[in-house]
């Protein structure tokens, strides 16, 4: 499988989405049944690519949310965050509906993935801005599909309580005790009650929620340009080795990555 | 700050060029002679098609057009790429 998701020319294929689902207000999951969809790692992403009738088309990257070999095996699950000025958010958000068709080409990525089998025990380090989180979640899936016990450790940072993807999942997960530990950053409104100050996640945050550089943990860090450049920073200053820092960019205009 | 991106986004259109990933081969810097992988690099979109700059000296990588029914990679910035190729 992992093989397959990294090996062979991609071309665009057409998926069908078999399920929608609102995460925030203005995030949605789109389950998309995609005919001999071959697999892939927690990671990786897809092209989207959309068409007016005009024949004018433009094309945007979302990071894959679900664990490879979902329950049907042919799904996968779309996160996307809605932009405002989006060209094409907007579409995938509030018309795409059950039903539709979706043109796409994937599994794309074989360097900001994590592979159970490969990666042994070794601790990871996830580090989120925003719906940065997504990829992310993949790999936090992929670890329970797998029986993977690699201690993962999130931290999360987020505007506010509402903007927060998969806060259930993610509580309900961390509650079953089995190695995932999550810790939320709220850069401008903490949920009522938080005795922590909201900000940017800064080198004391990195040092109490994340693990030393002599446990030499995978990290793996997706958010904004600015929150990633900031994020890596404060981590090759902490004494994490450049090369155990794997990063991954979306900008406003490019969706994610 | 943010008008770059990373090589990450390549992988699509390198996916259609080449049938394995490219975005986790590493490349070396003809300009300074560092060693990333193309993922790593900072990535331009903006520029006519997508120019991929050496994260340590800036210097240009490579640079991809894809136009209609055509694609133009210009590789001049980097001495070798090493990619891990499954045996058999």
């Amino acid at each position: 499988m992992a093989r397959a998701a990294v090996l062979g020319r991609l071309t665009w294929q057409v998926g069908t989405v078999a399920a929608t689902r609102d995460e925030t207000a203005t995030a949605r999951t789109i389950v998309l049944d995609v005919p001999g969809w071959p697999g892939h790692l927690a990671g990786q992403h897809v092209d989207v690519r959309l068409t007016a009738e005009d024949g004018y088309s433009t094309q945007r990257s979302y990071s894959i949310a679900s664990a490879p070999d979902g329950q049907a095996g042919r799904q996968l699950e779309l996160t996307v965050q809605r932009l405002a000025d989006g060209e094409v958010s907007p579409y995938l958000t509030q018309t795409l509906a059950v039903g539709y068709p979706l043109e796409l080409r994937g599994p794309i990525g074989g360097w900001f993935v994590w592979d159970p089998a490969g990666a042994a025990a070794a601790p990871v380090l996830l580090v989120a801005g925003g719906s940065g989180v997504v990829p992310l979640m993949a790999m936090i899936r992929e670890r329970a599909a797998a029986g993977s016990r690699a201690p993962f450790r999130l931290i999360y940072s987020v505007r506010d309580p509402g903007a927060l993807l998969y806060a259930g999942e993610l509580a309900q997960r961390e509650q079953a005790g089995d190695g995932l530990e999550v810790t939320y950053v709220y850069s401008r409104t903490a949920p009522p009650g938080s005795t922590e100050p909201t900000g940017r996640i800064n080198a004391t945050t990195l040092a109490s929620a994340g693990w030393p550089p002599e446990e030499s943990p995978a990290v793996f860090v997706c958010g904004p340009t600015g929150f990633v450049e900031a994020a890596a920073d404060l981590l090759v200053r902490a004494g994490h080795g450049a090369s155990a820092i794997k990063t991954e960019r979306f900008g406003p205009s490019g969706g994610q990555p | 700050m943010s008008g770059y991106m990373d090589g990450n986004m390549l992988g699509g259109t390198l996916g259609e060029l080449f049938s394995m990933d490219v975005t986790g081969a590493t490349g070396t810097c003809v300009s300074c002679g560092a060693s990333w992988a193309i993922a790593q690099a900072r990535v331009y979109p903006h520029a006519p098609g997508m120019v991929a700059r050496c994260p340590a000296c800036d210097a240009v990588l490579l640079r991809l057009v894809r136009g209609p029914g055509r694609a133009w990679l210009d590789l001049r910035g980097l001495t070798c790429l090493e990619l891990a190729v499954p045996d058999g």
